[in-house]
């Protein structure tokens, strides 16, 4: 079976959908270089970029699918999972090899996998735009650090522009190095240093602005009284706020 | 001063808790002021607390001093409770920077009644009218409705808040007298009605004027106490029904009563409140309004309490299992609608699927239904062959066995014998 090499990107991935059907190689794998691992006897085939190719094969799909469905490959490949590209990749070419309306095919693996791929990060999405918590600094930011099991930001960025649209704030991925930054005119991608910090999802406590403990403290306070004990289900608590999430919420920090 | 408001904070939260309305979907409002806040259309529940609801509203009371004594309520009249009341400001200020942090969706806003109605309702809508005008706020509130309140005012409120509610109580007259002597199910009829006409009529100008205000977008709702008071599941049902019909409402909330109180009309202190019969009403709520099913079908004069042990859709499918089993390859969306074990989500996926071929076991299970539940209820294109045919208190019985429900620890199983 030949491998196919890609770069990881969105544009690799259709690059390597156009190069198939270029060469019909049959059933392939494909991987991105990093989880590659040289090996004796495959047969290899190194996909290059090239904007032109990978833009016939987004329009290809684009004129076979509805908007929910591309807005579904894209959740998909944002996943970075290995496994999904693969699914991805069979799915695309498996949707050119049919006519219109192959997508709606849940007894496809490719296909079903891509949906439900899909739909895992939408829920991450939302549980970000959830569970996000902003922080007021001194200098007027309302800030947050995330690291999110996929690579959401990009999802997040409409939600919250038109949202906070009065405020400046910042939401930093810190795994993935990157965060968006809105200066009350436009989101913009920034990149940060942290020098000698160990927690980087909340600002230090002397950078923050005045009132802010005050609100901390009157959130958690509400967060006591709105509760009922004799309803007590913590089993269900922890499926509604699965406990990695809890380092972002300031309900659930000891109190200082 | 900062202690002050904590403490007021934690008194008017404590007693708003009691009103489980929580949803925060259905708000179509756009920030196109530079505002802070933006609808979003499903709602988003920003955290939960230990009981395992979803805070996604910043619930409070404007006030908990009542001039009413309702047997059921935390604040009523003769209850020795630490009495609060928030100034207007102190709302304003509160939804907004809970609401700039994330925290919140928005504000849920009720109030004991002080003084008379109108009084009351013009407080809260102060409160609203300053969040929307002057802050510019866009986010969502829900705002109760104070049966009584004038015409005119409640009109007015309409137009700033996204969901209005006001609750039934008891769900049958009888029982609302019984507890709360000075009310009656007309006072709250009426401000539905009102607000109900009024949302059709917005609605209606709308598609001939494009600058219509919004008025209520996300509709209205109301709760009923469960438990309280002895009515029938039946009785439950049929009054929600009519109220889904009559008025349009989007939700009914059924509360499990949580006692509160030393009344000898009431469940005594320290019982537990009925959750697992909450649980079931909810079932059936969702069934009647996603899954087709009529309220006479779940509940009728031979069946007036939905059972606690299985859930009310697989009760159905037991007592009717002259419908099955029905084949996925074939069957209605309808019909598949009403298997135990398929929900709304796999057999929209299964009626597509299976344009493409046969389905089979593997990709049912893939699908994501719940198949050791459903395959006595369905073929697919591989089926094991069976021989005999199952009553339906062996089906019970099988299914009860696998499943571990939460609500079944401490039951002890009957056994059967034949």
């Amino acid at each position: 079976m030949t491998t196919f090499i890609f770069d990881g990107s969105m544009e690799g991935l259709f690059c390597a959908v156009f190069e198939w059907f270029e060469r019909k190689p049959g059933p392939i794998k494909l991987l991105t270089i990093k989880q590659h691992q040289p090996t004796a006897f495959d047969v290899l085939f190194e996909v290059f970029n090239n904007s032109a190719k990978a833009h016939r094969v987004w329009k290809g799909l684009s004129e076979k699918l509805e908007k929910g469905w591309t807005r579904r490959i894209y959740c998909a490949y944002l996943s970075e999972q290995p496994d999904t590209f693969q699914h991805l990749f069979d799915m695309i070419c498996y949707l050119f090899q049919n006519p219109k309306g192959a997508e709606a095919n849940y007894g496809n693996e490719a296909v079903l996998h891509v949906a439900q791929m899909a739909r895992k990060v939408e829920r991450e999405k939302h549980r970000m735009e959830a569970f996000i918590r902003f922080q007021h600094t001194a200098d007027g930011i309302f800030y947050c650090g995330i690291d999110p099991d996929f690579n959401v930001l990009p999802l997040l960025l409409t939600h919250f522009k038109n949202r906070y649209a009065d405020q400046q704030w910042i939401i930093y991925d810190i795994k993935r190095h990157y965060g968006l930054f809105y200066d009350l005119h436009k989101v913009e991608e920034i990149q940060m240093e942290f020098k000698n910090i160990t927690n980087r999802t909340q600002p230090a406590i002397q950078s923050l602005s005045e009132k802010e403990n005050l609100y901390a403290c009157l959130w958690k306070d509400y967060f006591k009284s709105t509760n009922i004990p004799a309803r007590k289900n913590m089993k269900l608590h922890i499926q509604h706020v699965p406990k990695r999430y809890w380092k972002y919420l300031t309900e659930k920090q000891l109190d200082h | 001063m900062s202690e002050r408001i904590r403490e007021k904070l934690s008194i008017l939260a404590d007693a708003a808790k009691y009103d489980v309305s929580c949803s925060s979907s259905g708000s179509t409002r756009k920030n196109d002021n530079k505002g802070l806040g933006n609808g979003h259309n499903s709602g988003i529940c920003h955290t939960y607390t230990e009981d395992g609801r979803c805070v996604s509203l910043l619930k409070i009371l404007l006030t908990n001093h009542c001039i009413f004594d309702c047997a059921y309520c935390v604040s009523r009249k003769s209850n020795d409770i630490t009495r609060a009341a928030f100034t207007v400001d102190e709302v304003v200020e509160l939804t907004m920077n809970f609401y700039r942090r994330n925290f919140i969706e928005g504000l849920f806003l009720s109030s004991g009644i002080f003084k008379n109605a109108d009084f009351t309702m013009e407080r809260l809508l102060r409160v609203v009218k300053k969040l929307r005008l002057e802050e510019r706020y866009n986010g969502y509130i829900h705002l109760k409705t104070i049966p009584g309140a004038s015409e005119d005012l409640i009109r007015e409120a309409g137009l700033y808040a996204d969901r209005m509610s006001i609750n039934l109580e008891m769900p049958t007259e009888s029982g609302l007298k019984l507890l709360a002597p000075e009310k009656t199910h007309k006072e709250v009829i009426d401000p539905l009605k009102l607000v109900q006409n009024q949302i059709v009529q917005f609605k209606d100008e709308k598609k001939l004027i494009k600058n219509v205000p919004t008025f209520v977008p996300a509709g209205q709702s109301t709760q009923m106490v469960i438990g309280a008071t002895p009515e029938t599941d039946k009785e439950i049902m049929q009054t929600a029904d009519a109220f889904y019909k009559n008025f349009s409402l989007r939700r009914v909330y059924y509360s499990g009563y949580i006692p509160i109180s030393n009344d000898s009309r009431l469940p005594i202190l320290g019982s537990q409140p009925p959750l697992v019969r909450e649980n079931r009403l909810y079932q059936t709520d969702w069934l009647m309004r996603f899954y087709g099913f009529n309220v006479n079908e779940l509940l009728n004069d031979a069946n007036p309490h939905l059972d606690i042990d299985i859930d009310p859709k697989l009760s159905w499918a037991l007592r009717n299992l002259q419908f099955f089993p029905i084949d996925i390859n074939v069957a209605s969306y309808k019909m598949i609608l009403r298997v135990p074990g398929i929900g709304v989500g796999s057999a929209k996926k299964i009626v597509q699927a299976r344009k493409f071929g046969r389905l089979r076991i593997d990709q049912l299970q893939k699908i994501g239904i719940a198949y050791n539940r459903a395959k006595y209820f369905i073929r697919c294109s591989d089926s094991p062959m069976q021989l005999r045919e199952y009553q339906n208190t062996q089906i019970k019985s099988f299914i009860l066995a696998e499943s571990q429900s939460k609500y079944l620890k401490n039951d002890i199983q009957q056994l059967i014998l034949f």
